[in-house]
């Protein structure tokens, strides 16, 4: 039995060789892989996937006479859930190319899949800068945004607006320590002061211990090193306490506009963070944000938008050089500066991160907004060298050489 | 893991505040915990849908404001009166049929019924949570000296001791209570004085339900109102009514209290282990004492 | 209720060459992914099924044992042999402690220490960094069987796992159908009758609480081998409420009802996948449609009509769950 399955082996190694530059499989399939029920489902989920359909069907449905498709899947924030699938979808339906990924836990091992079978991922989800840092792959472009951008943007506009010394409420997991730790990098290097911090389990329904902890330290900001249904508690409590009256003010550093929506402005406003996208920002973004309002019924988030550019932009360079292998896709999508809607003059670094701006926002207070989705006031504009910059030397193996 | 541990005791005031914070959240825990222990101590049913159950609470009250324009206040009325209706049906339609199985069957039944009604909740309002704000007559603090208190936590606390005392009045001291807990020892015998058993256990049902539920609408203002609201808290209740003892009203508003209590402790010194310190404690009593604090064992 | 041991081996003989051939009709990682959750339920099937004690812990013991081979394989580079006994291990390990602590306690007390258990592990498990908190430990390398049988094949592994599994299913059957088996199943149906017959009923019990947790264990090294991933989710209590909703719908205290459970919810999960949320919901619908209608479970309901009329009560209840007296409305 050995022996017929190495035959087979060897005869599949030898036309996998002699496999020159040409599409494969005569489709061109995407896979969009994300949180379709639990807590990141509004700001990804099935709109990412509508995302990705107008992508293909802007682009004509078809690079090069091959057609383009797209299937979709829950991950459940899951990483065995999410290689699972991957690992299916690579091996058996011919996905060319994973898409979007929220949830940094799944992405590392999506990516390690992705990488080991040369495949792409187009990660627009996840935030973890591990992904072009220590795990980074030759095959994956990190689109949207990374917990670099965020601590650059967030902790050091924060602090160099007066924001000098900091409290810390963060998740106790790996990603909160991660955000904790970036963003306390900045603020120090901008000459701010961490005072302290508080580690809160992951899922804490309540954080009003943590809230006075956070008051007691005195600290002008408080950083909310937490994402999803822990950052919307602690947001509508701290309002609870009265923390922004009492002169403090909430830095959050993972915040997306469906979490302000969940919150509404009487609890959220004053809050400062930093997004690539918003859908208000110009006409470009608001004709965009129009068709897929019309399609899905809510404003698209900077992960959405994000996976439109990916796609588009893939497809691109599928067409340029004729070939959906991931080496070289990617090597053409390094190649070539993105402008879009979204995107100006965005050019993709060696170790895979797509450097951009990005924008400090703050919410609208109730009286300012006129109406739903009407949240943001924008801030400043984080150039994207600046944005990026690593507080460090890259430790990603592509660059370290 | 320990490179957290606060040794550095905090000033007095600080340490009050958090034992207050602690002893609102045991109310909370007390409030929810009741109806599970009602449901256990005079039905043996462990019913796991309790959680979901406190989100309906919750989605109720959201509902009721946002589709009929209802407040806080009627809502505090309406939404356990509607949940009830719901846990009577759900103990007409199902529960009746399992009574004379063993407990766990209960446990198990009710398990895949709050699956149920998370998953459609889930599937029709996704997961981030809608927005409930304060009723603007709670809103504000109150200055204490060592801290600004909520005035919606104060009222929390109060609502939950004022529950408490009128449900353990009633089940302990009232004629009704007697009745109630005469049926769980000999329900034929009780049958056989002229009582409706049947009606009077799925009204008790229904009750416990409501106590859910009325947690949920207390909740909606301060937590989300989220499908996942209830499989979040579900295990710590249990274990708060499992250390209460678990057929024992009282048992599980002490115990309720006084994890609450404990756990606001430790997030002062241990707040990495504030989730996980309740089942040390769960685990010890069961050891110790299975029947827990004020509990028989059945 | 339980099959005769030949009839089990008669079946298994039968199943035998469709599992040789699965691999070439169906995804062979599915069919893995089914296997490990077979054996997982299997053992979990042996304590309720033939002691009569619910576990709701036991994700502690598939878990621990997923990150300890993950963990020796992936960080000190052990061949995956290793890897399996340390985790097979390192779970009857955890499998004793958790026994001497609960084994007293029977029902629902029995079932809620072993939930307090198991969350504490999960809290271990979360804070403590080798396991890597919510990435888990992940590309964990599959090696060479043996120094021989490279296992990053998709087919070896696949007949890796067949085999595995079909030892442990192997000791499970021997076991319930050796004198040790008739000794439990004699403290099941009458406990202070043997008792006085001079058994231990105790220490019987525990011996089967840590065979059912090593055995669990080894699905959780199987389980780490096959995705090359080990995380938080193996040790989380809804695992455990998955192994026994998968017990129940296959039927508790038959052979391979875990084995049909398995199969069948595994299945279920993949296809209904871009379902979302509705799969919970006809999770729970399963989960409320076996309790009412279906508590002998798919085998159970199939053994009904497969064996001999004998004279069964149109109510007869299932397996009797320990500690519990049945109450009469």
């Amino acid at each position: 039995m050995r022996l017929a399955t190495l035959f087979c082996f060897g005869v599949a190694a030898a036309v996998a060789t002699s496999a020159s530059a040409e599409i494969s499989g005569d489709v061109v399939k995407l896979g969009v892989l994300n949180d379709m029920s639990s807590l990141y489902a509004d700001l990804s989920g099935a709109g990412s996937v509508e995302a990705a359909r107008m992508a293909i069907a802007d682009f004509g449905g078809s690079v090069n006479g091959k057609k383009i498709e797209l299937i979709s899947a829950d991950h459940q924030n899951k990483p065995d859930v999410g290689s699972a699938i991957a690992t299916q979808w690579f091996d058996n339906d011919g996905v060319d190319a994973i898409v979007d990924v929220p949830t940094s836990s799944v992405a590392l091992a999506v990516q390690q899949i992705a990488r080991t079978k040369g495949k792409l991922f187009l990660i627009s989800g996840a935030a973890a800068s591990d992904l072009t840092g220590k795990a980074c792959s030759p095959t994956s472009v990190h689109w949207t945004y990374d917990t670099v951008a965020l601590a650059n943007g967030t902790g050091g506009a924060v602090v160099k607006a007066g924001g000098d010394t900091w409290f810390f409420i963060t998740a106790d997991y790996a990603f909160g320590h991660a955000l904790e730790r970036d963003t306390a990098r900045v603020v120090e290097a901008n000459g701010g002061k961490v005072l302290g911090k508080v580690r809160a389990p992951l899922n804490t329904a309540d954080f009003s211990s943590f809230l006075l902890q956070a008051q007691g330290s005195k600290a002008k900001i408080i950083g909310l090193a937490n994402a999803g249904g822990d950052t919307i508690n602690s947001i509508k409590q701290a309002g609870e306490f009265g923390i922004v009256e009492g002169g403090q003010k909430l830095a959050g550093l993972l915040v997306f506009i469906t979490d302000i929506h969940s919150l509404g402005l009487q609890a959220a406003h004053g809050l400062q963070l930093t997004e690539a996208f918003y859908w208000d920002q110009n006409d470009a973004t608001r004709a965009w944000s129009k068709r897929f309002f019309d399609k899905i019924g809510r404003e698209p988030s900077m992960v959405q938008a994000g996976v439109y550019g990916a796609v588009t932009h893939y497809l691109n360079a599928i067409k340029a050089t004729n070939s959906d292998d991931g080496l070289t896709v990617v090597k053409q999508m390094k190649a070539t500066p993105i402008n879009d809607f979204m995107t100006k003059n965005g050019k993709i670094r060696e170790d895979g991160t797509l450097v951009r701006d990005m924008y400090l926002f703050e919410v609208k207070a109730p009286a300012e907004s006129k109406g739903p989705w009407d949240y943001y006031k924008q801030i400043a504009v984080i150039s994207g060298e600046d944005a990026f910059k690593l507080p460090g030397p890259n430790e990603c193996p592509l660059v370290k050489g | 893991m320990f490179d957290w541990i606060h040794l550095s005791i905090p000033p007095a005031p600080a340490l009050f505040a958090q034992l207050l914070v602690g002893l609102i959240n045991g109310a909370f825990y007390a409030l929810l915990s009741l109806g599970l222990a009602v449901i256990f101590g005079l039905l043996n049913i462990i019913n796991f849908a309790h959680g979901a159950q406190y989100m309906l609470g919750a989605f109720c009250a959201w509902f009721l404001l946002n589709a009929l324009g209802l407040g806080y206040w009627p809502a505090l009325v309406l939404a356990p009166l509607i949940v009830g209706v719901v846990g009577i049906a759900i103990e007409r339609l199902l529960l009746r049929h399992i009574y004379r199985l063993d407990p766990l069957y209960g446990l198990l039944l009710t398990f895949g019924l709050a699956l149920i009604i998370e998953g459609i909740f889930r599937q029709q309002y996704g997961s981030s949570g809608q927005p409930y704000a304060i009723p603007p007559e709670l809103r504000g603090a109150r200055n204490l000296g060592f801290m600004f208190l909520p005035n919606y936590r104060a009222w929390v606390i109060l609502t939950s001791l004022a529950v408490c005392l009128a449900t353990w009045f009633t089940i302990e001291r009232t004629r009704l209570g007697a009745y109630l807990r005469a049926a769980t020892e000999n329900p034929v015998l009780v049958q056989a004085f002229g009582i409706n058993v049947p009606r009077m256990i799925t009204l008790t049902y229904g009750a416990g339900v409501a106590l859910a539920a009325l947690a949920g609408v207390m909740a909606a203002p301060i937590y989300q109102v989220s499908p996942l609201m209830g499989s979040n808290i579900i295990i710590v209740v249990f274990a708060v009514v499992v250390i209460g003892g678990m057929g024992s009203i009282s048992g599980a508003i002490v115990s309720g209290f006084t994890l609450g209590l404990v756990e606001g402790l430790t997030k002062v010194f241990y707040p990495e282990a504030s989730n996980t310190v309740i089942f040390v404690i769960m685990a010890l009593v069961l050891l110790v004492k299975p029947a827990g604090f004020f509990g028989q064992v059945r | 209720m339980a099959q005769s041991g030949r009839s089990a081996w008669i079946i298994t003989v039968v199943l035998l060459p469709c599992a040789l051939a699965a691999p070439f009709v169906l995804y062979p990682v599915f069919l893995m992914e089914a296997l490990c959750f077979a054996l997982f339920a299997c053992a979990f099937n042996l304590l309720i099924g033939y002691v009569g004690l619910l576990s709701f812990g036991h994700a502690a013991f598939f878990g621990c044992a997923a990150y300890i081979t993950a963990h020796t394989v992936k960080v000190w580079g052990l061949p995956p042999e290793f890897g399996i006994l340390a985790g097979v291990g390192v779970a009857a390990l955890l499998g004793a402690v958790f026994g001497w602590l609960g084994i007293r306690r029977q029902g629902i007390y029995f079932a809620m220490i072993t939930l307090a258990l198991a969350q504490m592990v999960y809290f271990v498990a979360l804070q403590v960094p080798f396991t890597g908190g919510e990435d888990g430990i992940q590309a964990v390398p599959r090696g060479r069987l043996l120094g021989v049988f490279g296992l990053d094949n998709t087919l070896t592994m696949y007949y890796f796992v067949l085999a595995v599994f079909l030892i442990g299913f192997g000791v499970i059957v021997r076991t319930i159908n050796s004198p040790f088996g008739q000794v439990i199943k004699a403290i099941r149906e009458n406990e202070p009758r043997a008792t006085s017959l001079g058994y231990h009923a105790d220490h019987y019990k525990l011996v089967v609480f840590i065979l059912s947790a090593g055995l669990s264990g080894l699905a959780g090294s199987l389980k780490s081998l096959v995705f090359q991933l080990a995380s938080l989710t193996d040790v989380e209590w809804t695992m455990s409420g998955w192994v026994v909703l998968m017990t129940l719908v296959g039927g508790l205290g038959t052979v391979f009802g875990p084995v049909v459970g398995a199969f069948f919810l595994v299945a279920m999960q993949h296809y209904l996948a871009q379902l979302g949320s509705w799969v919970t919901v006809v999770q729970g619908i399963i989960f409320v449609f076996c309790v009412l209608l279906f508590r002998r479970g798919i085998v159970g309901l199939i053994a009904s009509y497969a064996e001999p009329r004998r004279e069964v009560p149109a109510g007869e209840k299932p397996p009797e769950l320990a500690g519990a007296a049945a109450r009469e409305t």
